[in-house]
Order: structure tokens, then sequence, then C-alpha cells
């Protein structure tokens, strides 16, 4: 019962481990260059799956505020003015503050969401250079499959 | 987040990492990596990373699977494993 609680509730974890092997036996024993890229980007978009999954909480939802969270007495001097008042209020910076309605726990965590925004450019500009690199290798030896590399390196020494 | 939808969307995620890197024609390795790309980018909507799931569906399913599409028409499109 133990182990079900800890395979179904940290699911997430376990399957990144899986994808991450997946991604790192590809990148060793694949003889391809390309499927060894593929296996690279399996790698990464895994490690960002493991960062995604820390900032997650239970019944959050996306870490944006609406107007009305931000500024709760704007529509209260809106109520105002309906029923004679007309002086016009606004509310100084330490008002909002304090009547901001954020509670933290409504809101995923979005600080592991912003690192990894970087982590993904980096991972596609990383793929575009192995690209570049395996097209190149194309035109000078003619294959990209590892073994046969490695043989005509041999035989041109 | 939904449970259930997490636990199809990464059973598929697995599925599909495992078919882009065993199948032998390297056209239809790039199309199951964009699948892949776009299945990892619904799970991040759903874990309420909207901003991560937006630059992962366009700059993972869409221009990971470009680069490679072009890659393999100018190389080869056979592999050997």
């Amino acid at each position: 019962m133990e182990l079900l609680e800890a395979l179904s509730t940290k699911f997430n974890y376990w399957i990144y481990i899986i994808i991450m092997m997946i991604g790192l036996y590809a990148m060793i024993s694949k003889n391809n260059l390309v499927k060894k890229l593929i296996g690279m980007s399996i790698f990464q978009t895994a490690i960002i799956l493991f960062y995604v999954s820390i900032g997650v909480k239970e019944g959050a939802t996306i870490p944006i505020l609406y107007h009305d969270q931000v500024h709760p007495s704007h529509g209260y001097s809106h109520h105002k003015a309906d029923t004679g008042h007309i002086e016009d209020h606004h509310p100084s910076h330490e008002e909002i503050v304090a009547n901001l309605l954020i509670e933290p726990d409504d809101f995923g965590n979005p600080l592991p969401h912003v690192l990894m925004l970087t982590a993904i450019v980096v991972g596609v500009a990383t793929l575009g250079v192995g690209l570049a690199l395996t097209q190149k290798i194309y035109r000078d030896f003619g294959s990209i499959e590892e073994s046969e590399i490695l043989e005509s390196i041999k035989s041109a020494k | 987040m939904i449970w259930a939808f997490d636990l199809i969307t990464l059973i598929f995620l697995v599925i599909t990492a495992i078919i882009s890197l065993q199948t032998k024609d390297l056209l239809s390795a790039a199309m199951i990596f964009g699948v892949y790309s776009f299945l990892m980018c619904l799970l991040w909507a759903g874990m309420a990373a909207v901003d991560v799931a937006f630059t992962e569906s366009a700059v993972g399913a869409g221009v990971s699977a470009v680069f490679l599409i072009a890659t393999v028409l100018r190389t080869t499109r056979r592999s050997s494993d």
C-alpha cells in the first residue's frame, strides 16, 4: 500500500527518471547521429519535466493575476459613485498592497517555469548546432552512421 | 493538475519516446518526436506552466521538428538502428 502511494503521488518523478534514462541510452548506444540528437533532446525535456513538477501545487491555478485581484478598492469606489458620493478616491500604493486578495497557495510557483523557459531555448540551440555538424559530417564522409564514419577515418590514415 | 490526464499523458510520453528512437525511418522518427514534444506541452499546460507550454509548442514541436526534417532531407532517410 505504501509502495502504491509512493508510485501514484510521485508518478511525475518516476516517469522523469525513465525518460531521462531512455535519452541517455540513446545518446550512448545509438549508431545514427540524428538518433543520438533526438536522444539528447529527450534527455533535456526530461530534466525540464522534473523542474516544472517541483513548482506544482495541489489545487493551484496558473500564476497570473486578474484585475479585480490587484485593485479590489477600484470596484468599491465605483460602488460609492453610484450611491451619490462624487469624491474621486485614488488608492495609494500602501492601500493597494494592504487590500490585495492574493493567497500564495492559490498559484503555482512560477520560479521553475522561468528558469526552464531559458533551458528550452538553449535546448533547441544545441539541437540546431548538432544537426548542422551532422550535415557537415555527411558532406565530408557520405554517411551519418557512427561506425561507418569511424571506419572511413581509420582507412584514410 | 488532473491526475488521470497526467497519468495518461505521461504513459504516452514514454511510448512516443521509445518509438521515435526505435523506428528505422528517420523522417517518421522526427514526426514522432514532434508528437512527443506536443504531449510534453499538454502536460505543462495541465501543470499550470502556461508560459513553458507556449514556448515548448512553438520551439519544441515546431522549430525542432523542422530542423530534424531539414537534416533528414539534406542527408539520408535510412537509419541502421
